[in-house]
């Protein structure tokens, strides 16, 4: 295959990858009147990004002797995270603004293209060195963001924490992956998936390098995807980090490190479904319950929904441990709604703010908001019901998808244990709508004149709205495709 | 005694240990952390070089250089964000980090 043939299948990645060095430049020389133009150009090039998709970049297959793979699945997870993206940028201007001495500084829009690339490496990785250089990039740049706010205590320690144990996760995986570099031969993915056939993974001459390498790997990926018991740094780093920031972390970051787990597990470690089966089911259902019991106690709005995201994950997990095409799908489906409903909350907590326009955090501030913004606490009030999965929103179709490719797989206990547990992450959510609606109301929330924020919001509560449920054919044909990708 | 693959693997698996347990068990400074995270990544490259060397094949090496220029570059950022927390705070006790709770 010639050159230019791999790199029209890296087509995204370039944009990307280009686009920001050149941003880069444009806010050294620029300086900080340059913050608007590079937001701007920055959008833009995601959605060049996602332009480039089309054609090779989905479909063209293996690229740089099966290094990096170009296939449906990529592409759907990418067009997720460049959209994730580029709500990020938009949302953040005014936020910055607002909050006393901290102007938005052009590198932030920089960094998330940089985030965008390296997500979009992880998803499109074929070779275990793909996968180490996009997480690595993904995360750099994240750990970056998380304390961009530098002249904020509560951020710069967000940033450390992050920093800490998004290193020790990555040294975990690098250790499996160590082990099943040696204990395969190879660092691609299908040389990879050979070996793990060839060898018998229980009985007498089972290979403990081989099982070894598997945990360590799904463990680090399980630091990156916030499922329990690998989460403890998310609700510290969600709160601590600038609310667009968090609102990026919850989002973009969750749908590559999901879709890379799903690449290893199904491409790479397919013929070993049933031992890294045991360790995604235990994920799934602790995250589940840990981040339904542990909001119940929450009274800032962002370290419930760090906990929301955790228990989101775990429904998402409940899906890729079925390992069949419907299982993927149900992961894919569970993504794209996902992203719009905690995407859409994070621009509803944007608009939290007293008169000075500094943000306000706690749950309880949030009360009486029926009467002082009627339109607001609807729009939250369709997230948290679609977040808690209550049946009229296409939150319940979310998590339907994945139940649904469960009980097909056979895994009745973790469907009936992980539907009963979404029960008990219902109250956390309905609190906050009766909080808003029945509760004596608190000072209200100065209008916002951002009229790209409410318009994002709107959509947003739309899309989850039982007026969203017009899309299930649609996005049926195109998770299935994508999953069909993998198999 | 020949030094085998079997050596190599157990000083790596060490090393990875010690580098688990300074930044659990270590309640003093950040920087002993940091120093942690590098000992992890030593040991992967040792199992990395090891590997390569027993099964005559050059993908470990290479993807040790990897693994030592992200280092690099984790450790810069690290010590950047070290930098602004130390401006804000005053302090890289391990325990003072603890402005948010829940």
């Amino acid at each position: 295959m010639s050159y230019a043939a791999n790199l029209a299948m890296t087509l995204p990645e370039l944009v990307l990858g280009l686009g920001a060095i050149a941003l880069m430049l444009v806010a050294a020389w620029g300086g900080q009147q340059s913050t608007r133009a590079v937001s701007i150009a920055s959008v833009f090039v995601l959605a060049g990004a996602c332009v480039a998709l089309a054609g090779p970049a989905s479909s063209g297959g293996a690229a740089f002797d099966g290094l990096y793979r170009a296939d449906a699945f990529a592409a759907f997870a990418k067009v997720l995270i460049y959209v994730a993206s580029a709500v990020a940028i938009i949302m953040a201007p005014d936020f910055f603004r607002r909050t006393a001495g901290d102007d938005l500084k052009p590198e932030y829009p920089v960094l998330i293209l940089l985030s965008a690339c390296g997500m979009g490496i992880m998803v499109s990785a074929a070779d275990l060195l793909t996968l180490y250089v996009g997480l690595e990039l993904q995360s750099l740049a994240a750990y970056v963001l998380a304390s961009f706010m530098r002249r904020d205590t509560r951020s710069a320690e967000a940033g450390l924490k992050y920093f800490v144990l998004g290193a020790l996760a990555s040294g975990i995986l690098l250790y499996g992956i160590s082990l099943v570099y040696g204990f395969t031969g190879t660092t691609l993915f299908d040389g990879i998936a050979g070996a793990y056939a060839a060898t018998p993974m229980s009985g007498e001459a089972k290979s403990l390098g081989l099982l070894f390498g598997l945990v360590f790997i799904f463990a680090g990926l399980a630091f990156k995807l916030a499922a329990v018991p690998f989460h403890m740094w998310t609700p510290d780093v969600y709160q601590g980090a600038p609310t667009p920031v968090t609102a990026f972390f919850a989002s973009a970051p969750k749908v590559a490190a999901i879709g890379l787990a799903t690449r290893v597990a199904i491409e790479a470690m397919g013929s070993a479904t049933d031992q890294w089966r045991q360790i995604v089911i235990f994920a799934a259902l602790a995250s589940i319950v840990l981040g339904a019991v542990a909001a119940i106690g929450q009274s800032n709005v962002k370290r419930l929904l760090a906990y929301s995201s955790i228990n989101n994950v775990g429904f998402a997990l409940v899906g890729l441990a079925c390992g069949t095409p419907e299982g993927v799908s149900g992961v894919l489906t569970y993504m794209v709604i996902y992203i719009v409903m905690t995407l859409g909350s994070f621009l509803v907590v944007l608009q939290m703010r007293d008169e000075t326009g500094e943000p306000v955090e706690s749950i309880a501030s949030l009360s009486g908001l029926s009467r002082t913004r009627p339109g607001l606490a609807a729009a939250l009030a369709i997230f948290m019901f679609s977040l808690a999965g209550i049946p009229p929103l296409f939150g319940f179709w979310a998590k339907f998808a994945v139940f649904d490719a469960a009980v097909k797989a056979g895994l009745f206990p973790l469907a009936a244990v992980g539907i009963a547990a979404s029960v008990i992450g219902a109250y956390y959510y309905l609190r906050i709508v009766k909080t808003m609606y029945f509760d004596d109301p608190a000072p209200a929330f100065p209008r916002s004149e951002n009229k790209v924020e409410g318009g994002l919001i709107a959509l947003s509560a739309v899309f989850v709205s039982p007026l969203g449920y017009l899309l299930i054919p649609a996005l049926g044909v195109w998770t299935t495709a994508a999953a069909k990708a993998l198999f | 005694m020949t030094i085998g693959l079997v050596h190599y693997l157990v000083v790596a698996a060490i090393l990875f240990t010690m580098g688990v347990l300074g930044i659990f068990v270590n309640r003093k400074n950040l920087i002993v952390i940091l120093m942690a995270i590098e000992l992890i990544l030593l040991a992967v490259n040792i199992n990395l070089v090891a590997f390569s060397a027993y099964l005559h094949d050059l993908v470990g090496q290479v993807f040790a250089m990897f693994v030592l220029t992200v280092a690099a570059g984790e450790a810069a950022i690290g010590l950047a964000i070290l930098v602004i927390y130390f401006r804000g705070r005053g302090t890289i006790a391990v325990d003072d980090a603890n402005r948010m709770k829940g």
